[in-house]
């Protein structure tokens, strides 16, 4: 007995999916982005650390799993704060993470100083073991904090590994918004032109023949310079600048569909224009937009960060990729991580999108046929 | 071939127009002005010196004036450059930007070219792969982290090259930011040479050539001409900004470019120094369209006939 092989029919999409599932790199490119955009959303939660949270005693950290402050660091902090008490030390001693301390002064301590020791981060509250009678010593125990800074501080002492994770939400949320009002605006524009045709085809892509040789990076930057640069009028900048690529797309594909059979039988059948558009048209240029859009998200990426490279994109307290790697870009020979570390984040998202487009954009084309 | 050279530069004018009116009044609708200080002018000063600059009279006055003298040539005076003009600023730092620019133009033409046939040659296997990721890093990493990164590694740990400076062009100091301005260019052309010659390679006359026992390296020239045409196509654009400088490459380098003009002009509202970088980015990017096009025909004949 044999068994019947029949032939399942598959949609495009399942073919599509099954392809992208068997492309290696472009699987794990979206695995990557998930894990970054899922850190993103949750790690700054999860890190211990509040986003705009300065510890001005531990500025600078190098990035590392080691707990902070450090042992050798106690002591000199231990120092400036005495300092600053007015008060000697005159026996130090560190047991279990804690600090015992014998501190003299020649005039009666004032004990509301030893709130220096809590306000300064690195240490917890004093617990006062000893007075002398005449209130010159005490001898005093505090905990020692334990801070985790796994890729370091910055120049004022926040956690770069926070504060990436949350430049991250502006710099994707900036991606995906840019880009779909781009998809929609170039989307309807391509489609409407082409499908209409003749002289107002004509007008309409002369338009954007115009639009092609403004230098619009330049215009982008001339409205944050004069407007007061802020997150909505970065988007909807670079949203202008990038809607005309999804245009042409559009068109193309839609002046060769227009003369398909499937398409006049829909006219002939009566169907108006903009029905004819979203039943027949936009489905199927769908392939070419999502590999489009894919692939725009990057470059949207890349323009933001640029942007806030020069002060002109997204503007403090809110912070994005690009804000960081200006200021990392700053503190260069005192910090390098600080340039390393967003740096590294942008880079690595822009790499899994740009494999994850040229995956889909292979997955897509019908060109390809499909193997057993 | 002339005739149509012509017409296309004719055709540019008022694409031209359209953008020297655009970013005219845009900057005159924003607020703020050149003469704005911390502490402002006593009112009488503040009127002799927008007589002086023309200033006073009606913004449609002001706009037929400048294309006026825009027409002669002449971008006017710059206003946060004293005693300059915008001509002068151009004839100083064009020649910096522009050996920058061409420089690196060559380097990514020669290595992405180069780079994008080794891995059509070599489709699937390691060198292909290499040249994949190696162009997925340098689209993606942003010229404000490769020229630290340069400086770093060959300026301050090797000490082998100077971090910044021009020098009068001296090539030790263009190496770092011709390299710098190179890298995404490389990537993107070896990734669309690649990609063309892996459509043409599969052609019949390729596989002709190839079953009358050409030698590779001959196939690989007569490929290379039809692949040449998306590379072209799209390398007007680019030439023009590479041309025109990089606001980044020239303030992390610190070269006296025209790059940093326009950034700086706009927070200036150096009103005339901003309209003339945009008029030259729109002319170069005219131009270098026109010059790819051309290139084009001569490559593909085909595209003669539609001229």
């Amino acid at each position: 007995m044999t068994a019947v092989h029949r032939p399942r029919a598959t949609s495009l999409a399942a073919l599509a999916r099954r392809r992208l599932l068997r492309n290696r790199p472009a699987l794990a490119a979206l695995v990557t982005l998930i894990v970054v955009a899922l850190a993103c959303l949750a790690g700054p939660f999860l890190t211990g650390h509040a986003p705009g949270r300065i510890y001005p005693d531990l500025v600078r950290m190098k990035p590392g799993l080691a707990a902070h402050p450090q042992p050798d660091a106690v002591r000199p902090a231990i120092d400036r704060l005495a300092f600053r008490m007015r008060l000697a030390v005159e026996d130090f001693a560190v047991k279990d993470g804690t600090v015992r301390l014998t501190l003299t002064s020649p005039k009666p301590i004032n004990e509301r100083s030893l709130s220096y020791l809590p306000r300064s981060d690195l240490f917890g509250p004093p617990k006062i073991l000893e007075r002398s009678g005449d209130g010159r010593r005490l001898v005093v125990e505090t905990r020692i904090q334990r801070f985790y800074f796994l890729l370091g501080t910055d120049v004022v002492g926040r956690d770069l590994f926070t504060r990436c994770l949350v430049a991250g939400r502006i710099s994707l949320l900036i991606g995906l918004t840019a880009t779909l009002v781009a998809l929609i605006v170039g989307v309807s524009y391509g489609a409407v032109s082409g499908l209409i045709g003749g002289a107002v085809d004509a007008l309409m892509m002369r338009l954007v023949d115009i639009l092609y040789a403004l230098p619009f990076v330049f215009f982008v930057i001339v409205l944050l310079v004069f407007f007061r640069a802020g997150l909505w009028l970065v988007l909807v900048a670079i949203a202008a600048v990038e809607w005309l690529d999804m245009a042409r797309i559009v068109r193309t594909q839609t002046l060769s569909l227009k003369g398909r059979d499937f398409v006049r039988a829909a006219q002939a059948l009566g169907l108006t224009t903009p029905a004819i558009l979203v039943r027949h048209i936009v489905p199927n240029t769908i392939g070419p937009i999502v590999v489009a859009a894919t692939l725009l998200v990057p470059r949207v990426i890349l323009l933001e960060s640029f942007l806030s490279f020069l002060g002109l994109g997204v503007q403090e307290p809110a912070t994005s990729w690009g804000v960081l790697i200006a200021e990392g870009s700053r503190a260069l020979e005192s910090a390098p991580w600080m340039l390393g570390a967003p740096a590294g984040f942008l880079v690595v998202s822009l790499v899994a999108l740009n494999v994850l487009g040229d995956g889909l954009a292979d997955a897509l084309d019908p060109r390809l046929s499909e193997p057993g | 071939m002339i005739g149509y050279a012509l017409r296309r530069l004719l055709q540019a004018i008022p694409t031209l127009f359209v953008v020297v009116t655009l970013s005219f009044f845009l900057m005159r609708l924003a607020p703020g002005g050149p003469f704005d200080l911390e502490r402002p002018l006593p009112p009488a000063a503040m009127e002799n010196l927008k007589r002086l600059y023309g200033l006073d009279q009606p913004l449609i006055v002001q706009y037929g004036r400048y294309l006026l003298s825009l027409a002669q040539g002449d971008l006017g005076p710059s206003f946060s450059f004293r005693d300059l003009t915008v001509n002068d600023l151009f004839a100083r730092g064009l020649p910096v930007s522009a050996t920058l620019g061409a420089l690196a133009l060559i380097v990514a033409l020669a290595l992405g070219l180069a780079l994008g046939t080794l891995a059509a040659f070599r489709r699937g296997r390691l060198a292909d792969r290499l040249v994949g990721l190696g162009a997925s890093l340098g689209l993606a990493v942003p010229t404000f982290v490769t020229a630290p990164l340069l400086q770093i590694g060959f300026g301050l740990s090797l000490g082998w090259l100077p971090v910044g400076g021009w020098e009068g062009g001296s090539p030790r100091n263009l190496v770092l930011p011709v390299l710098t301005l190179a890298l995404p260019q490389v990537a993107a052309v070896a990734r669309l040479t690649r990609s063309a010659l892996n459509e043409v390679l599969v052609q019949p006359h390729i596989r002709t050539l190839r079953a009358m026992g050409l030698p590779p390296h001959r196939v690989a020239l007569q490929a290379l001409r039809g692949a040449l045409l998306p590379v072209i196509s799209t390398l007007g654009p680019v030439a023009a900004a590479l041309l025109t400088g990089s606001v980044v490459v020239e303030t992390i380098f610190g070269l006296p470019g025209i790059g940093r003009y326009f950034v700086d002009g706009a927070l200036n509202r150096d009103y005339t120094l901003v309209m003339g970088t945009v008029v030259l980015v729109a002319v170069m990017v005219v131009t270098f369209n026109l010059i790819a096009d051309l290139l084009a025909a001569i490559v593909d004949p085909r595209l003669r006939l539609g001229a």
